[in-house]
């Protein structure tokens, strides 16, 4: 049905190939440039999978319809840019910061309607429910977007332009956009507020006992169904952010991207061991110089590939992925 | 009644406000890309319509629970029904797909849509060994489908075989790739191995995309030779050296006595499907597999191995999958990487899991609910889609261990189940 | 007259990250009897079990068993089904595990999955429906009608495992460990939750194991009836390390016993005495 791999690869970015390269400078300069935007499409992918880890962990169930929010969150922000842009007065800033805001109300409100009316009848039901019911709706989420907005890919110019140049020795530099910062840095805030909440807040730690044993937790008062809304609003909510970020720095976004971010983003979380929220963004981290990597020095067509092979090796030596807690079967 | 109304009334409000909410950013602005750049139109009107739509759905939802609590309670619950019904239901449905072809209802149309079911039917029935009786979460089963579609159509344009030299081959293909991928990836817990699946069944379809040479790339493969019914050829006009269906039987060329064949060849397909898979159900490794689904480390403390048995069903699994695959590039014709896509796999769990987990008769019905039906709404193009997803999500609420999801022993004590 | 030899084990060490579940435990159970292995909570008696069973691997240590025609194999060396199958070593679950879904009866037939299997010849036999495969069947639902009728359960043949009162359950794991045709059968924790009545005629089922069937049995177990009724040796585990082994009558005098259990002489005097 949809045959084409349209999602935007990093390789749009690429200045020059890296054989042309005749002086080892240029060839650092080459190869820091790839791991930059790397880290970039890193930090991308790791907001994604917190959503996918944060679900997992409390519940145990693959939320696949994830990536669509992702996908939602991106054309939210787009309406709500060009918006506020054309009523801001002028000040990307401010028209970013409002965008940013009313992306991630907005995708989390997506977040607990999906949860509230999907999933949430289904808690107990045989494991697999959940997961068709969450394929379900990524596809009804997928085809009205489809249907609301078009299926042409929609394109916006550049919103932050130029960036910085950084001599690193005396024979290369590298240049950084100022995006490339914003988003970067951005993801750091995010994670370091949410590592403060999960492990200060109250919210936090009823998080990590429902995590642990559900049923006691809700025997000792906690209120469960409020728990599992709050994973999925704040999961959203960061999705959306992630997708703010693609809008931004690829500048064309379509109904479609959701799926493929989705599984990477899934995959992600996987490879960092799914329900630990730092193996998550390392996951996310470790599949973007992937994929920036492989497709500068090997082929574009082939980076999925090689994400999906550095998954399995990964999970044939450390089944329970990079940062995950190893799962003792008690016998 | 009166008194528990504006309690409803007010749960209706909200979830319109939440429609509204939601629909206001994607539904009521719709992005218009000019020459200038992109730009903004707006459509309340869609807003509203979505916000009334769901504060009536709620409303009338809502009531019909009250009413079903009010009246419902009093309908005599069903008992379960026996086995021989199950069994009389299965007989009944396959008399009755036999015959289809030649009711008087059944135009060319129809029959061509019931190949197009069976082939999921047949496909469903492949996954169940899987994750209906192994219990093994496998979300790239339409890989198995696509080696097995890419191996018929190569071994039959290569090599010039015939349909019914390729199609076993095919299903032997499409298993060693099942053992290749099991063998290091079958010890992983569940849900890993769900995402491990997924990622095969994607590089399965990268690969086809851009290996140029073999595959064709995107363009897919044409010209596929079409099956035969030994040796009786249904083209208009047979090639060289072979006789027509039409002139052999004394009957008029048509069309549709390809489609009729390609029916009842699936049909067949589908059956043996079945059978093998009631048959081995019996088996000590049909048995193995579902006591591996229910505790693996029981069955370790039994002395079943564990990685074999799993094994074993992903590569059963995948063979039936490559027998589809077969029948489904010849009945085309044409094959490429887009028929092969995660959605396929999804639909095909779907199937399964709708079917009730190991319900052979389940998995019919899921089929026609979520194949069948929507075809009828192909002119519906975009709808379609929506509209079975939506169905899954709903079935699934409805209905969360299945349609049929009970399950009948493979052995009676006083007598063969 | 110490019996000839079953399980050797020596020098056995099982360590979890800094945790000695068992440190430096050596015992012999002989064929034919039956050894409980008591100890408080946390002694490490599972961990024993996992360790004869292949489920954990130990650090150090070798564990032999001897097959009554001289085989001796080295357990430590097999993977756990491995060890069901070669070795013949039989175990059931201190939180039982039976397949819920399945009936009873197909439990039963599960577990003789090796002989069955076998006799299908990689499934061809058996779809096929030759004889030879189902004559293996017919025996097969014989050994499991026997042992259902050993362990009362024939008229639940039919029913869903996972339906069974807890303490059928309980009984159902025994009877399936035996269609594994094992020489040596152990039990965690039997007795956990049975009713006196019930917690009788478990001593009888397992006496009658013992003598008529000539297998060892291993047998974890808090309750004291048990243990001192039936029991022909008893090993006491404390943190890892056995600190006494006996007959039931020298080990319930031991003094380092009654320490291990209570610290207070007297009040656990009358504990181990209870039924014995
Ligand atoms: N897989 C494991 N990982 C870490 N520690 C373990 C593991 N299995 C057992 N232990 C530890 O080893 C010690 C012995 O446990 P074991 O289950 O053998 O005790 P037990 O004697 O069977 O106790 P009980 O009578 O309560 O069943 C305990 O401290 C337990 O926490
Ligand atoms: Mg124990």
């Amino acid at each position: 049905m949809f045959a084409v791999d349209r999602y935007p690869s990093v390789s749009s970015f690429d200045q020059a190939g890296p054989f042309r390269a005749a002086s080892s400078g240029v060839w650092m300069e080459y190869f820091f440039q790839q791991v930059v935007n790397g880290l970039t499409l890193g930090a991308i992918y790791g907001l994604i999978a917190l959503g996918y880890t944060m679900v997992y962990g409390i519940i145990g169930m693959i939320n696949f319809a994830h990536g669509e929010i992702y996908m939602l969150g991106a054309f939210i922000s787009l309406v709500a840019y060009l918006i506020f842009s054309s009523i801001g007065g002028g000040s990307v800033a401010l028209a970013l910061l409002a965008t940013l805001l009313v992306t991630m109300v907005f995708t989390a409100i997506w977040g607990w309607v999906v949860e509230r009316t999907a999933y949430r009848p289904l808690r107990g039901a045989p494991r697999l429910a959940p997961l068709i019911s969450a394929i379900g709706v990524s596809i009804v989420l997928q085809n009205f977007v489809q249907i609301a907005q078009g299926a042409r890919v929609k394109p916006l110019p550049p919103v932050i332009q130029g960036g910085v140049t950084l001599d690193l020795g005396k024979t290369f530099s590298v240049n950084i956009s100022w995006l490339q910062i914003v988003i970067i840095l951005l993801t750091l805030a995010l994670m370091a507020g949410f590592t403060w909440m999960i492990s200060r807040t109250s919210l936090g730690r009823a998080q990590r006992a429902t995590e642990q044993d559900m049923k006691m937790a809700a025997l000792l008062g906690i209120n469960v169904d409020r728990v599992v809304s709050a994973t999925f609003v704040i999961g959203a909510a960061l999705a959306g952010v992630a997708g703010l970020m693609v809008t931004l720095y690829y500048g064309v976004i379509d109904f479609y991207i959701g799926f493929l971010a989705g599984i990477k983003a899934f995959t992600a979380a996987v490879l960092g061991g799914i329900g630990s929220l730092p193996g998550a963004m390392l996951g996310g981290l470790l599949i973007g110089l992937t994929e920036s990597l492989w497709s500068a020095y090997f082929s574009i067509q082939y980076k999925d590939v090689a994400t999906f092979a550095i998954l399995v090796g990964v999970l044939l030596f450390r089944p329970s992925g990079l940062l995950g807690r190893p799962d003792v079967e008690k016998v | 009644m009166a008194a528990s109304s504006p309690p409803m009334i007010r749960s209706a409000a909200f979830a319109a406000l939440l429609a509204a909410l939601l629909a206001l950013p994607l539904l009521g602005v719709r992005l218009v890309d000019s020459a200038t750049g992109l730009s903004l139109s707006g459509r309340p009107e869609l807003v509203a319509w979505a916000a009334g739509g769901v504060f009536c759905g709620r409303l009338m939802i809502d009531l019909f629970r009250r009413w079903l609590a009010d009246y419902a309670i009093r309908l005599p619950v069903l008992p379960a029904p026996p086995d021989w019904t199950r069994f009389g239901v299965g007989w009944a449905m396959a008399l009755f797909a036999l015959v289809l072809p030649f009711l008087p209802f059944a135009d060319r149309n129809l029959v061509d849509k019931a190949t197009m079911v069976l082939i999921y039917i047949m496909l469903g029935w492949g996954l169940n060994i899987v994750v209906g009786l192994a219990g093994l979460l496998d979300l790239g089963f339409v890989a198995f489908y696509a080696v097995g579609a890419y191996s018929y159509a190569l071994l039959s344009l290569t090599f010039g075989l015939s349909f019914w030299i390729c199609l076993p081959l095919a299903g032997l293909f499409a298993a060693a790739f099942g053992l290749a991928l099991g063998f290091p990836v079958l010890r992983l817990r569940g849900d890993y191995l769900a995402i491990v699946t997924l990622g095969f069944g994607e590089i399965i379809r990268i690969i086809l995309q851009n290996w140029q040479d073999l595959t064709g790339g995107p363009i897919g493969i044409s010209g596929i030779e079409r099956p035969s019914l030994f040796g009786l050829s249904f083209k208009a006009v047979p090639p060289e050296g072979q006789i027509s269906f039409a002139a052999f039987f004394g009957l008029d060329y048509s069309p549709d006595h390809r489609v009729i064949f390609l029916y009842f060849l699936i049909l067949i397909l589908a059956l043996a499907t079945n059978l093998f898979t009631l048959r081995i159900r019996r088996l000590p490794v049909g048995r193995a597999w579902e006591a591996l689904r229910e505790d693996e480390i029981a069955c370790r403390s039994l002395g079943i191995n564990p990685t074999t048995i799993k094994l074993s069903a992903f590569a059963l699994g995948a063979m039936f999958a490559g027998f589809a695959g077969s029948f489904f590039a010849t009945r085309q014709g044409f094959i490429s990487p887009e028929s092969f896509t995660f959605i396929e796999s999804a639909m095909i769990l779907a199937i399964v899991v709708l079917g009730g987990m190991g319900s052979q008769i389940g998995i019919v019905l899921a089929a026609l609910l979520l194949v069948g039906l929507p075809e009828w709404f192909r002119d519906l193009q975009m709808y379609r889609m929506l509209a079975f997803g939506a169905a899954m999500v709903l079935i699934m609420l409805w209905k969360p261990s299945g349609l049929l999801s009970s399950r009948s022993p493979t052995v009676r004590l006083g007598g063969r189940a | 007259m110490r019996p000839p030899p079953l399980l050797e084990v020596h020098g056995l060490t099982m360590r979890f990250g800094g945790l000695s579940a068992i440190s430096e435990l050596s015992f012999v159970a002989g064929q034919g009897e039956i050894t409980a292995v008591i100890g408080p909570n946390g002694a490490g008696k599972t961990t024993l079990f996992n360790c004869i069973t292949g489920f954990y691997r130990p650090q150090t240590g070798r564990l032999v068993l001897h097959h009554p025609d001289g085989k001796a194999l080295g357990l430590e060396t097999l993977p756990d089904h491995a060890i069901a199958r070669k070795a013949r070593v039989a175990r059931t679950f201190q939180n039982i595990r039976l397949f819920p879904r399945m009936s009873v009866l197909e439990n039963l037939m599960v577990a003789q999955h090796q002989v069955l299997m076998s006799a299908s010849v990689f499934s061809l036999a058996g779809l096929l429906g030759l004889g030879r495969y189902r004559r293996a069947e017919r025996a097969a639902i014989d050994l499991a009608r026997h042992w259902l009728d050993r362990t009362g359960l024939t008229s639940f043949a039919d029913s869903e495992a996972g339906a069974l009162p807890y303490g059928h359950q309980r009984r159902l794991e025994i009877a399936r460990a035996m269609c594994t045709r094992p020489l040596l059968l152990c039990l965690d924790e039997p007795a956990a939750g049975l009713n006196p009545r019930e917690s009788s005629d478990l001593n009888q089922l397992l006496c009658g194991i013992r003598d008529e069937e000539g297998i060892g049995l291993l047998l974890i177990e808090h309750d004291m009836s048990v243990v001192m009724g039936i029991s022909d040796r008893v090993l006491v585990l404390d943190h890892g390390c056995l600190i006494a082994e006996g007959s039931p009558d020298e080990v319930r005098r031991n003094p380092t016993v009654i320490r291990a259990y209570l610290g207070e002489p007297d009040e656990s005097a009358v504990v181990l005495g209870g039924e014995g």
